[in-house]
């Protein structure tokens, strides 16, 4: 099974205390939400999970096996990371750009065959940018990129999504999707774990959240149990005010 | 998937025919028959002197020289991520010019001459990498600051160098350092290194394409970035070297061609470095038959003639590009 198991893990910080050390479990069939202030290290833990830098201790193991003795490839084969920006390198389609995904799963000798290529073209229309296939990348909105970026994922296709701000640039109709979209991987035995900035996404959407505070202090637990108005304000160091709606609360901060 | 024998197919055609275009042309022409008889093993004694010993290798020599620069010049771009890396950003070119030039200067011959500037390059090669290398890791930026700063200073010691010298050696030493192939000596290592160099390259192509996005999204894309990001360091520094030392420096080459090979046939490295080592073969051996043609028997620089033939066409690609 592939979970995604820390042990007593301290991300790296810098200039900043340990804190307390997370021993949490990503299972399948799980949608984690991690939410916390701008600097609370949400992005360093989720860098951290993916083996693309160092904890400062403890450790983390994919699928039973410590995280660092696993080749990269390996990793990439179960584990994928949406970034919360990209970077343009040279100019690239966006057909080239989702097919990397499949990087992981070619061997050096391979070109990329029919079935990668239907993989990609699949998951572009699923995030509704395959009209844009011919299209530069360069050329795409900060929506349509962070779609793109999502369907080169979904073309990875990992058993593990870590989303870094996965609706970051999207209209509300695609922050939607995109949310069914990774609860829906999490119903078919995959496992997500995302960042998120908005309170309601992750109310409506997420079963397991872990909140992080600037000083290093974390909790995580049952979503319905983490909701604690009292303890959202002092995450965010904000007074909120609460509804339900539609069956899952509302925040709103308080002017 | 991109058809990539097209393409591969139109150039190596091109670089054929500049090659016997090459041959053919010069002081005493050669016909195509004749030619064809002296590859063949026959020919009259003073066309196979002409062309097995004159025009063959130098033209050979053309053509190793320019596809190392180019495919140096593509690797370099992709492991700085920065388009206007060359060959030479990274100071080995000083480095190879103050080898060569202090080879010339001790009134060495040619075979010391082209080892001293080797020595030079890889030297500076590594003083650069070690610099930039320092405490920690290293970045695109700092390597390349690193290099731009230490070219500036072989920019200086040539400078120096070259107003201490005796006149009667400054032709050479100015020539040697706008690029000639005059010096060059056997083509064979060259054109091996390229060779095998681009077969090597041919399983790294599609991580090269991933790291080409940057080395986190490479790592999380499953490509082991550090040791990838060496052995690129490593092959561009030979392989540049390697020109230098045949040819002295040949500007241009290298940062043009991967980028009019890029503006034409996309981006896919598994075709551009192919692309690049034929196409800057054919640019060279073209660019050095005009040089020894156009105001013969005297001969012109050819690194002159690359920036001529190739800044205009790069121009018209980029201004017709989206």
């Amino acid at each position: 099974m592939s979970r995604l198991e820390t042990r007593e893990l301290v991300i790296d910080v810098p200039r900043r205390d340990d804190g307390r050390a997370l021993s949490l479990s990503l299972e399948p069939g799980q949608v984690w939400g991690v939410l916390g202030p701008n600097g609370a290290g949400k992005t360093t833990l989720l860098h951290t999970l993916a083996g693309l830098r160092p904890p400062r201790r403890g450790e983390v193991r994919l699928a039973g096996q410590p995280l660092a003795s696993l080749a990269r490839r390996q990793v990439a084969q179960r584990l994928g990371l949406v970034f919360q920006d990209s970077q343009d390198g040279f100019p690239a389609t966006v057909r080239e750009t989702a097919l990397i995904g499949r990087h992981p799963w070619l061997s050096p000798w391979q070109m990329e065959g029919g079935a990668d290529l239907r993989l990609a073209e699949a998951a572009l229309s699923r995030l509704d940018v395959g009209h844009l296939a011919d299209r530069l990348v360069s050329t795409l909105s900060g929506g349509e990129r962070q779609r793109l970026a999502i369907a080169t994922i979904l073309t990875q296709a990992p058993r593990l999504w870590l989303a870094d701000e996965p609706t970051n640039h999207l209209d509300l109709h695609h922050q939607t999707a995109v949310m069914s979209l990774l609860t829906e991987q999490a119903a078919q035995g995959r496992a997500v774990m995302m960042c998120l900035h908005d309170l309601n996404l992750a109310a409506r959407w997420c079963d397991q959240l872990l909140l992080m505070y600037p000083d290093g202090e974390a909790c995580w637990g049952l979503g319905a149990d983490m909701l604690v108005p009292s303890a959202l304000e002092r995450l965010y160091s904000q007074r909120l005010a609460t509804a339900e709606i539609d069956g899952a609360p509302v925040f709103v901060p308080v002017r | 998937m991109r058809q990539l024998s097209l393409p591969l197919g139109v150039l190596l055609s091109a670089s054929l025919i500049s090659l016997v275009l090459s041959i053919s042309v010069g002081s005493a022409s050669v016909a195509l028959p004749e030619l064809w008889s002296v590859l063949g093993g026959g020919g009259e004694a003073l066309s196979r002197t002409l062309i097995l010993e004159l025009r063959l290798p130098r033209s050979l020599s053309a053509f190793a020289v320019g596809g190392l620069l180019a495919v140096a010049g593509a690797l370099m771009q992709v492991l700085l991520r920065n388009p206007l890396a060359d060959p030479y950003v990274l100071g080995l070119y000083g480095g190879a010019a103050v080898g060569a030039l202090a080879a010339m200067l001790a009134s060495m011959g040619g075979l010391v001459i082209s080892g001293s500037a080797f020595a030079g390059a890889l030297a500076s090669t590594l003083l650069v990498f070690g610099l930039a290398h320092g405490t920690g890791s290293w970045t695109p930026s700092r390597l390349l600051l690193t290099g731009v700063v230490v070219a500036a200073g072989w920019g200086a010691v040539i400078t120096l160098m070259l107003a201490l010298s005796p006149a009667d050696r400054l032709p050479g030493m100015l020539y040697w350092l706008m690029g000639d192939l005059a010096y060059a000596r056997s083509p064979w290592p060259s054109l091996a290194l390229l060779l095998v160099i681009c077969l090597l390259l041919i399983p790294l192509g599609r991580s090269l394409n991933v790291l080409a996005r940057g080395p986190m999204q490479a790592a999380a894309l499953g490509v082991a970035v550090r040791p990838l990001e060496w052995s690129i360091y490593i092959v561009a520094s030979l392989l540049t070297a390697m020109a230098v030392t045949a040819a002295g420096s040949i500007g241009f080459v290298g940062l043009v061609v991967p980028h009019m090979l890029r503006l034409l046939l996309g981006n896919d490295q598994r075709l551009i470095l192919p692309a690049c080592a034929l196409a800057g073969g054919t640019l060279l051996v073209l660019a050095d038959t005009l040089a020894r043609t156009l105001i013969a028997p005297e001969q012109l620089p050819v690194g002159v003639i690359t920036a001529l033939l190739g800044v205009p066409t790069f121009l018209y690609l980029l201004y017709r590009s989206r």
